[in-house]
């Protein structure tokens, strides 16, 4: 019965779920769950010089307007959101069969104006369906072409293929400098 | 043998609790993993208007935050404001927080700072006109409209 091995005594982990738990709990507490997201706009920079008086034909330029009254005009003509992104996807995609709409899509131009008034909830709106007809214009010319969506093109391997379509379908998405027209 | 034989009525043996540290440790991994920190007191009230067409933003510490909206304490009314960091700000001092945050970051790291611009859906576009204006002055041209992701329909 004497000779027994001396062990090395097991050290006591009964509290290590505590310390554990204990972390957790800071965590849960301090940290926040959302992965910030948003809609990507690449600003102009500023120049010196002022730009070149735009000698674009009326015709590439779809204009958009937003008063302060979150009332939205397009090439003149009221209009509601939910048809904003359909007119933009036929300017982009006219390809000089419609006179009144851009002749080539690589030279379709959307101008947005908005006025200081205007809420922001209705800015993003509007920027929301206009990226969105870019989107999915893209989408359906690289589903054409390369029997895949734009947004599932890998950025490493389909390089070309990106850019391929980013020339195809250039965003060349002005916007003015807001304007007072109107003030409540 | 008799002596190694227990004694006594038979009592429920205890749980065997070896391996909850184990599955604390793997929660608390997980949301060290999922969750980031949360930094900075809001305050103002960011409600934010909602798009369908947001992308993720790739690098939080390759972002500088602007808030905007309406003041969370009421006695301060309801006129929107800027907050930038923990304090409130005018439009005037964007230029200057962000050539102070782009100092603290790597040279090389600037080219690819985006400002999240967190504004609530009821502020008017003057304001947040002036803050682009400011952004562009400073040559920080990527932004982000902070939005929540809206169902596609």
């Amino acid at each position: 019965m004497g000779k027994r091995r001396r062990d090395i005594p097991e050290i006591n982990a009964g509290s290590m779920a505590d310390i554990a738990f204990l972390l957790l709990v800071f965590f849960l507490v301090t940290t926040t769950m959302d992965i910030p997201t948003g809609l990507q706009v690449a600003l102009p920079p500023i120049s010196e010089t002022p730009p070149e008086n735009s000698q674009q034909k009326k015709r590439e330029v779809l204009e958009v307007l937003v008063n302060s009254a979150d009332l939205l005009l397009v090439e003149g003509d009221v209009m509601s959101i939910d048809k904003l992104k359909q007119k933009c996807k036929d300017h982009l995609t006219n390809e000089g069969r419609d006179p009144s709409l851009a002749s080539s899509s690589t030279k379709a131009i959307v101008s947005l104006k908005n006025d200081r008034g205007t809420s922001y909830k209705m800015y993003v709106q509007v920027y929301n369906e206009l990226t969105a007809a870019y989107n999915e214009v893209r989408d359906e010319y690289s589903m054409r072409t390369y029997g895949k969506n734009y947004s599932d093109l890998s950025p490493e391997r389909e390089e070309n293929k990106i850019k391929e379509v980013k020339s195809k379908y250039p965003k060349k998405l002005s916007e003015a400098e807001p304007v007072n027209i109107g003030v409540k | 043998m008799s002596k190694f034989k227990k004694d006594g009525g038979r009592t429920t043996p205890a749980i065997n609790t070896s391996a909850l540290p184990d599955i604390v440790f793997m929660l608390l991994f997980f949301f060290m993993v999922a969750t980031k920190m949360r930094d900075r007191e809001m305050k103002i009230r960011t409600k934010l208007p909602q798009a369908t067409e947001v992308e993720k933003l790739e690098k939080k510490s390759r972002l500088h935050y602007i808030f905007v909206g309406p003041p969370l304490d009421e006695t301060l009314g309801t006129s929107p404001r800027i907050q930038l960091a923990d304090a409130f700000a005018t439009v005037d001092d964007i230029q200057t927080y962000i050539t102070m945050e782009n100092a603290k970051k790597d040279e090389a790291e600037v080219p690819y700072m985006t400002t999240s611009l967190k504004a609530d859906e009821t502020v008017k576009m003057g304001i947040v006109s002036d803050i682009k204006q400011e952004l562009r002055k400073v040559n920080a041209l990527k932004l982000s409209y902070t939005a929540a992701k809206a169902a596609k329909d």
